[in-house]
């Protein structure tokens, strides 16, 4: 659930992107490629990931325009065709416990969780990447004050405090992002703290501030640029986390609600079908665990591709 | 190593002076009275009588060093459910986690090492492949996805397994119970399995490609022998691991509860959690984030003792 806490954060800083610390890497004679080139050329040469990334696309495409693929409605019930088995015709999935489409709640249900397992990591990146730029570039105390409450919160364990928290505002979508995203904030902040405080320590940083760049001009040239890529790795395998939790949360009865399409609900309300229709039953699950390995994969192509150790 | 241990343990209070306050902040951001909830509908006089009972009526911050004081003491208040107090059902509820809890970590630990000790040995073989792609979807599975499928499996497929509960024993240790903890086991041991795979493989593979073993090798050692050296320096990284997921598996283990009804820690939050039962709630999230912190400070322990360099610094 956690690949990378209390792990030792460091990052290979031998390609460094923007200008003027961005040194060309040479591939051949004569041919020069900047940073991101060199890793978009490596990405094209990973099967596994580019299958990941199309398989997500699929997935992202298909829920935002579910309306148009003309879809039984994956609200309307009907009793007389509850639980039909996989391949029924007219019910290419068969139907859930109340004779509703399955195929079509589970890519409706796709609008629901996969915003719930990206929304928190944006928000924590919004949040949490400007913590750790302050933090990371300022130093002193002001380090000290945003790493300690920093501290604080990532001694909770994460699905904990996610439930937590939830679980004190109540059930709710809007509750699970803001309790999802609270536990991920402090997380992203560690990572960006520990990537800045490492830049801001190299000679080219160095230079620009004797040259008399300002803070700003420095950070959105130098550090930005550099900071992206291992954040970008880490954030990536956040999304498959948040995927797993806001499902488990929704599961538990802390997310959405009866009668919404979300594959945790899913899960836990064909929980009593297990019996009649095992293979069913498991369906939503099964697209949690797609797009969380999805991302999981992605992350690690993105890390061979960047050259990032987290 | 005494002024690592010091100062670690000295950093360790405000952590957990911290830790507390969040628990109690986030018990308080609750929409309405906790009261509200239980009481239903009193007459107000009644309901602030029981307001001032529970101390709900002084000011936030009177409340938190009062409550603060009265955990200092081992009180942690009473259930407003059952009206029993909240450290008796919460130590209940712990030993039954901790019984699964430390079973799947045993069981996932020893798995995840020896599947990754010998993934990173056999770099590259199809072996190593498969070990690393079931690795990486043990990180991705939702475990409570898991569990069900157990189930499916194992109860209602073959039958040979309890679906949920406890058994009727009072005892942790009769069979009935064994059987009946097999299942939230093999579910909770899946995701510590993978991660400590994935680690130990990395930690292998990188320590074998460091010059020293190529030395060993040059001055004869035998392989038995080198094994030592790489287990020796892949040890610190893989025990932290391993105390971050045994406190991430005691932490989240709620999903797996719930799916099992299995009356631990997890199962009592989300009963607490419909109830609004405010006291159970702020003690157990409480007992596991302070577990979580001492777990911390352990494994940090354990880690400059295995790894001499980590408090030189």
């Amino acid at each position: 659930m956690n690949p990378s806490e209390g792990a030792r954060i460091t990052v290979e800083l031998g390609v460094p992107a923007g200008p003027p610390a961005a040194v060309e890497v040479p591939v051949g004679p004569g041919v020069q490629r900047t940073y991101w080139q060199t890793v978009g050329e490596r990405l094209a040469h990973d099967p596994v990931t580019l299958a990941c990334g199309f398989i997500l696309l699929l997935m992202v495409a298909a829920a935002v325009f579910a309306p148009w693929l003309g879809l039984p409605d994956p609200y309307h019930s009907n009793s007389a065709i509850r639980l039909l088995p996989i391949g029924s015709p007219g019910h290419l999935l068969g139907t859930d416990e109340l004779g509703r489409d399955m195929l079509s709640r589970l890519i409706y249900g796709g609008r629901l969780s996969l915003a719930m397992g990206i929304i928190p990591v944006l928000n924590a990146l919004a949040v949490g990447g400007t913590l750790g730029l302050v933090a990371g570039f300022s130093g002193g105390r002001v380090n000290m004050l945003i790493m300690r409450v920093t501290d604080v919160f990532y001694a909770f364990p994460s699905i904990l405090l996610a439930v937590a928290i939830a679980g004190s505002l109540g059930a709710g979508v809007a509750n699970a992002l803001l309790a999802i995203t609270i536990v991920f904030i402090p997380q992203i902040t560690r990572v960006t703290e520990s990537v800045t405080t490492q830049i801001r320590a190299m000679d080219f940083v160095e230079a620009a501030r004797a040259s008399g760049a300002g803070a700003f001009a420095i950070i959105r040239t130098h550090i930005l640029g550099n900071v992206l890529g291992p954040v970008l790795v880490y954030a990536t395998v956040l999304v498959s986390v948040s995927i797993v939790i806001s499902a488990g949360l929704s599961f538990i009865g802390l997310g959405a609600s009866p009668p919404a399409a979300e594959w945790g609900l899913m899960l836990n309300t064909l929980r009593d079908s297990i019996f009649l229709a095992p293979a069913i039953s498991l369906l939503p699950g099964c697209m949690i665990f797609i797009a969380s390995m999805c991302f999981n994969l992605i992350s690690d192509g993105l890390r061979g591709a960047m050259d990032v150790r987290l | 190593m005494l002024y690592y241990l010091l100062r670690r343990i000295f950093y360790t209070i405000p952590i957990a002076l911290g830790v507390s306050l969040v628990v109690f902040t986030l018990v308080h951001l609750a929409p309405g009275d906790p009261l509200s909830a239980v009481v239903g509908e009193l007459d107000a006089r009644m309901l602030a009588e029981m307001r001032a009972s529970f101390g709900y009526d002084k000011p936030l911050y009177i409340q938190y060093f009062v409550w603060l004081g009265s955990v200092a003491t081992g009180d942690l208040g009473y259930s407003m459910r059952s009206g029993a107090p909240v450290l008796g059902i919460l130590t209940d509820a712990a030993a039954n986690t901790m019984a699964i809890g430390v079973l799947a970590s045993a069981l996932g630990f020893s798995a995840g090492i020896l599947a990754g000790m010998f993934s990173g040995y056999n770099h590259g073989t199809w072996l190593d492949k498969t070990v690393s792609s079931a690795a990486i979807a043990g990180v991705s599975m939702p475990h409570y996805w898991l569990a069900i499928i157990l189930v499916i499996v194992f109860s209602v497929q073959f039958g040979w397994l309890p679906a949920m509960g406890f058994g009727s024993e009072s005892s942790v240790f009769s069979w009935n119970t064994l059987r009946h903890m097999i299942l939230p086991v093999l579910a909770l041991a899946a995701i510590p399995c993978a991660v400590v795979a994935r680690t130990t493989r990395a930690c292998v593979m990188e320590i074998l490609s460091m010059e020293f073993v190529e030395a060993l090798r040059a001055r004869g050692l035998s392989e038995r022998r080198i094994l030592w050296h790489v287990t020796r320096n892949a040890l610190p990284v893989v025990l932290a691991v391993m105390g971050l997921q045994f406190a991430h598996l005691l932490g989240g283990s709620i999903l797996v509860e719930t799916v099992f009804s299995w009356p631990g820690t997890g199962y009592l939050l989300n009963l607490a959690i419909f109830d609004r039962d405010m006291p159970v709630l702020q003690g157990t999230i409480l007992l596991l984030s302070m577990f979580f912190v001492f777990t911390n400070l352990v494994v940090d322990i354990l880690q400059s003792w295995a790894d001499p360099r980590v408090s030189r610094n």
